[in-house]
């Protein structure tokens, strides 16, 4: 039923989210804490430069499956994850732990500015990779992501003062520019808003609606209305397991697992 | 069968009850607080008599009588050759010429038994005092000297009233005639009882008014200093490694519950092992604050790893995954983030435990610095004793003036506690105001 309505001669043009390129793929990727198995068997393709969502009740595994895919689990000492992940083609654990998170920036939950100044914040990610050669290159990273966070304007004339100084919208917009200082391929957000008031809210969306042009971008969310707002693509989970994924459109219109129903009809979770 | 509405109370019996209660339950709250506050008045009643009695008894140590006297240095008697040469002038009769100068002024005495009373007046250091004058200067050779020279601690203790004229001549160390010459040196305006800057400039001595802390002081600098140089690194590192870097297993587990155990150990085992591996195997010197320090380290050493370890659990998991989240390798994490966090935590701990390491007595019992010493040690490997030591040794002295140096000397270690850990609580107060 979706597939023919993917099939559709009107949207054949326009390229739908599960069509594009994949940057990142999951396959039968399983999670163990210690005893406890937290994902089963995941397949999933995140799209270049889209916006991939992972929605789910608490507990499902959602942000477990993110930090898979920056090897954020690594750091917890009873985590175990199986399977395979690639990025571009190539098993991130090929890679160095350094290098992937370079190239795969993340954004947490609570904001989490470094307890120095926001200048310093922004230019830290750029100063140990050695991204700017001399100081003008580095003031030059720090005001491109500063803009393109939306932040330029109101910390411009404060760059010195503590990043801690700024209220909670304005901190996770500082994360995202600390973040995006790397120039990150992809970027992960775990419920990057859950701390935040509405209208802090709206303004990261708008953001990672404006970032979707340069970067691929996965994001956990609790809020459906977030997920079908930002989104192109949708994954839900139940239980550590991959229930449905599809167009977002899709996904919110036409679920065609029951569980998923259940979800986005608000009936649990 | 009752239905819901009757199996629950109503709601004025809920507020008969609550109503009921409410007496009781603020009495217990009220007597909870009693409990609190009467066991803190004790602590600081019992705090203030320990600070009262030391500070009422080593009070008058910071003072000291001396006597003025006019001495006349014969050239015949100093220096028979004329050469003014140093050792020469540095054996010369000094004790004769201060006797001679204490006959002159009292001409009546003449009887043995009470010249040796009237030389009693003033200390035996009188005669280095005068000793050191010509040498300083040499041209005094010849003509009259007006120095102040220590009265004897007898003297001293009658002056400041610690013995009273009152008490039967026999049960008194010092007797009538003294008494009777001190007044008389006294209206001559001869003898004063000023601040004591011997007690901080010299080192232990058998006569307590020429005794003084600074060899102690001297002692103890050096040693804090080794214990500072070893435990303070070497704790970081190890709390680092330990927290930051060491994998979650059978080994650091052992580790780990060692360095808890080693930190209950009583000190005098570290004093026996510093006797053992320190002077017996590696034969470094006896009595040194260098050896000192390190038993000392080793004693800090657990207290700054479990104090550090702290300090960094502290740190908020959010500025580590902060950090690795931008691809920051776990080193760059911990100097750029974690450990300019944790680092008033762990200065603190440091602190805390150099001020215990600095009150600790028993383990440097074990390595000879418990002996003692005269000259004031100029480094780590000359022989030395400390504060706490000095204070040990003071308590042990049968002399009556050694009780209040004794009290003296707790004071000034109290002073030095009180600052290192008003340091500590400054620096962290400091570092959290930081952002």
């Amino acid at each position: 039923m979706a597939l023919s309505y993917h099939a559709q001669p009107i949207r054949a043009a326009h390229q739908t989210a599960t069509q594009a390129a994949p940057k990142m793929s999951a396959r039968s990727v399983d999670v163990f804490y210690g005893e406890k198995q937290a994902l089963f068997t995941v397949d999933l393709d995140i799209p270049e430069k889209h916006v991939t969502a992972l929605i789910g009740p608490s507990g499902c595994g959602k942000s477990t499956f993110l930090r898979c895919l920056n090897r954020m689990n690594d750091v917890v000492d009873i985590a175990r994850v199986t399977g395979e992940i690639t990025m571009d083609g190539g098993n991130i654990y090929d890679l160095d732990i350094v290098e992937l998170r370079a190239r795969v920036g993340m954004v947490f939950q609570k904001p989490n500015p470094f307890p120095k100044s926001i200048y310093d914040n922004v230019a830290y990610g750029p100063r140990i990779h050695g991204l700017a050669a001399n100081r003008d290159e580095l003031d030059e990273a720090v005001f491109t992501s500063l803009e393109k966070a939306g932040l330029l304007k109101e910390v411009q004339d404060r760059l010195g003062q503590p990043g801690t100084s700024l209220s909670g919208g304005q901190q996770q917009r500082l994360c995202i520019a600390r973040a995006i200082a790397v120039n990150p391929e992809v970027i992960l957000m775990d419920e990057p808003c859950s701390a935040l008031d509405p209208i802090a809210t709206a303004r990261i969306e708008e953001l990672i609606d404006e970032l979707r042009e340069s970067y691929t971008i996965v994001i956990v969310t609790h809020s459906m209305q977030q997920a079908a707002r930002v989104s192109q693509l949708t994954a839900f989970l139940h239980l550590g397991e991959l229930v449905e994924v599809g167009n977002t459109e899709d996904i919110f219109t036409n679920p065609r697992d029951e569980r998923t129903q259940g979800y986005i009809t608000g009936r649990f979770g | 069968m009752s239905s819901v509405s009757e199996a629950l109370p109503s709601r004025p019996a809920t507020a008969e009850a609550v109503a009921a209660g409410l007496r009781r339950r603020y009495a217990a709250e009220w007597r909870f607080r009693i409990y609190g506050m009467i066991a803190i008045a004790v602590a600081l009643g019992m705090l203030a008599v320990l600070f009262a009695t030391i500070i009422g008894n080593g009070w008058s140590a910071f003072r000291q009588t001396s006597v003025r006297m006019e001495i006349a240095l014969d050239a015949s008697e100093i220096d028979p050759g004329g050469a003014r040469d140093p050792a020469v002038l540095s054996r010369a009769d000094y004790e004769g010429r201060i006797k001679a100068a204490l006959r002159e002024n009292f001409p009546e005495v003449t009887k043995r038994r009470e010249r040796r009373e009237l030389y009693d007046l003033v200390s035996t250091g009188a005669s280095y005092r005068l000793r050191d004058l010509v040498l300083d200067d040499p041209d005094v050779v010849g003509r009259s000297v007006e120095i102040w020279v220590p009265a004897s601690d007898d003297v001293d203790m009658y002056a400041k009233g610690q013995i009273s004229a009152d008490v039967p001549e026999d049960e008194r160390r010092i007797s009538d005639a003294q008494i009777a010459r001190i007044e008389e040196l006294r209206r001559q305006g001869r003898m004063e009882t000023g601040f004591n800057w011997r007690f901080f400039s010299s080192g232990d001595s058998r006569e307590p008014e020429l005794a003084g802390i600074a060899g102690a002081l001297l002692g103890s600098f050096w040693t804090m200093l080794i214990v500072l140089v070893l435990a303070f690194p070497l704790g970081v590192m190890a709390a680092i490694y330990l927290e930051e870097f060491a994998p979650r297993n059978r080994w650091t587990d052992t580790i780990e519950v060692n360095i808890n155990n080693l930190a209950a150990v009583p000190s005098i085992i570290f004093g026996l092992l510093g006797l053992a591996v320190f002077l017996n195997f590696f034969e470094l010197p006896r009595s040194a604050p260098l050896v000192g320090g390190m038993v000392l380290a080793l004693m800090t050493l657990p207290t700054v790893i479990i104090a550090g370890r702290a300090a960094l659990t502290a740190v908020p998991p959010s500025i580590r995954e902060a950090a690795l989240g931008l691809g920051a390798s776990r080193m760059q994490m911990v100097a750029d983030h974690v450990l300019p966090l944790a680092m008033p935590g762990m200065l603190t701990g440091a602190i805390i435990g150099m001020a215990r390491a600095l009150g600790e007595t028993a383990p440097l019992l074990m390595i000879g610095m418990v002996a003692f010493i005269v000259d004031l040690p100029r480094g780590p490997t000359d022989a030395a004793t400390v504060l706490p030591v000095q204070i040990f040794l003071w308590a042990d002295s049968p002399e009556r003036a050694f009780v209040e140096r004794t009290s003296a000397a707790t004071i000034v270690l109290l002073v030095f506690l009180i600052l290192m850990n008003l340091g500590a609580v400054l620096l962290r107060r400091k570092f959290e105001r930081r952002w």
